[in-house]
């Protein structure tokens, strides 16, 4: 789907600051090997949620598994900075740098890009069908690809405090933490995110006669 | 409270994010509000069919490699004799090894004591949730309201499963406290008994199979999945617990492949 929209070694190059650097030791941690094993014990568990977090936000999984590569080499270097308690949300804050450097990227080369995800991002969903019978409903309730497609049309600060509530299982002052936001804007943002989800979800579940 | 107000408020109570004065507010206002009620009504079916579906992705191992390559080389594990904390590592750092225990380069070892010691906890924490007022901090038996409890109190949310079709109602959750370490316990009911399923990240992600021990009269059941560690203990008998660990492990194993 999204191929030819990049050379690879552009993509790489434009993700990655430290790309230049992959070969080398990537920081002094090389010296301290106790540091390295702190940093894969905390934070290598977590690699599907941010895996996660990255295809929801890239909505693209070639992009998402060059985002979550970039984003551990990044914590790795900035590990020292990590005060905890939790590493979720720290990770999910550099996840997200990645990310926009990603969305600005995208966005300075308009001509390499195909965006399917932008034009029906304002649009309504497309699965009006009738005459369905109600066991279909059921199992199109169910159907994780249905609701994650509901979730790829939400605009992206409401995906992405969607998202790690939801789906990243963050409490709110994790999800305040990991956007840098007031909690307050956080609730909002997902009251907002909510509300449109269910008004495509009621439009899903009552299909147009 | 205003419908503006409890527009935003129904979505911290459907969370679990209100302490309980709000809580009550929100819920007296929906009481007489029929359109926040039909509202919260909705958004409580669309997160139970979103916490139902299994909206999470796994990273290819390919990406798995490839970040692990990127990083340095870890330490193997300090030496042989294994922390009597390693059981336990998990709690504290929010974390496991997994991916390392995963290459063989170490495995935690559990030593027969430390093993010991910890089934005396848990019998403990046990008796301790028996006495009056100690068994839930979350009183509920829909899945969809103890899980969300646990977010923001564990680093790891218990999975929480209601086995009220196979026999085991889920009465609700609590937070405890084993080998200094906070612990998620989900708490379940057979017929009279009560089953006290506590939940801890490991850091070793072998599954384990189940197996039974008995202490000062209770039944242990302890077996690792998925990288967790889990100790169901009950009065009921060896059998029952058995069949209880096996209904949970099939519902689990449901929740993450559908």
């Amino acid at each position: 789907m999204q191929s030819g929209r990049w050379v690879a070694a552009g993509r790489t190059a434009a993700f990655s600051e430290t790309a230049g650097q992959k070969a080398m030791p990537v920081t002094s941690l090389d010296n301290d090997p106790n540091k390295a094993r702190r940093f894969r014990e905390l934070t290598l568990p977590h690699l599907d949620d941010v895996y996660t977090l990255a295809r929801y936000l890239l909505r693209d999984a070639s992009d998402a598994e060059d985002a979550v590569q970039e984003c551990y080499l990044r914590a790795l270097k900035h590990f020292d900075t990590y005060r905890g308690p939790a590493i979720k949300p720290w990770l999910f804050a550099i996840l997200r740098n990645v990310c926009r450097a990603e969305y600005a990227r995208r966005a300075a080369a308009p001509a390499a890009i195909i965006d399917d995800t932008a034009e029906t991002a304002e649009q309504a969903p497309l699965w009006h069908e009738t005459e369905e019978t109600p066991e279909a409903q059921i199992l199109r309730e169910h159907d994780a690809s249905a609701i994650r497609r509901l979730i790829d049309t939400l605009a992206e600060p409401f995906r992405e405090t969607f998202v790690l509530r939801e789906i990243n299982d963050l409490s709110y002052r994790e999800i305040a933490d990991a956007v840098g936001a007031p909690v307050g804007t956080v609730m909002s943002r997902l009251a907002r995110a909510r509300a449109m989800l269910r008004s495509a979800w009621m439009a899903e579940q009552e299909p147009e006669k | 409270m205003t419908c503006d107000e409890a527009e935003i408020l129904i979505h911290a109570l459907i969370d679990g994010e209100l302490d309980a004065g709000h809580a009550r507010e929100v819920e007296a206002h929906v009481a007489q509000c029929p359109r926040c009620a039909a509202a919260l009504a909705a958004y409580r079916q669309m997160s139970q069919a979103i916490a139902s579906a299994d909206l999470r992705y796994s990273a290819p191992q390919s990406l798995r490699l490839r970040v692990e390559a990127a990083l340095p080389k870890a330490a193997p594990a300090a030496a042989p004799a294994p922390s009597r904390r390693a059981i336990l590592r998990g709690f504290a750092l929010g974390s496991g090894v997994s991916a390392i225990a995963a290459t063989g380069l170490f495995a935690i070892m559990l030593r027969n004591d430390d093993q010991e010691r910890i089934n005396s906890e848990i019998v403990s924490a046990h008796l301790r949730s028996l006495q009056a007022g100690h068994l839930t901090d979350v009183l509920s038996t829909d899945q969809h309201t103890v899980k969300p409890w646990f977010n923001g109190r564990l680093d790891v949310a218990p999975p929480v499963i209601d086995l009220t079709a196979q026999g085991f109602t889920l009465i609700g959750g609590r937070l405890d406290y084993v080998d200094a370490r906070p612990i998620g316990a989900v708490v379940y009911k057979r017929r009279a008994h009560v089953i006290n399923l506590f939940v801890a990240q490991t850091s070793n992600t072998a599954r384990r199979e189940a197996r039974t021990e008995t202490l000062q009269g209770f039944n242990i059941r302890t077996w690792s999945e998925r990288g967790l560690n889990f100790w169901a203990i009950s009065d009921i008998g060896a059998d029952e617990l058995a069949e209880f660990s096996e209904k949970f492990e099939a519902a689990a194993r449901t929740n993450t492949e559908g």
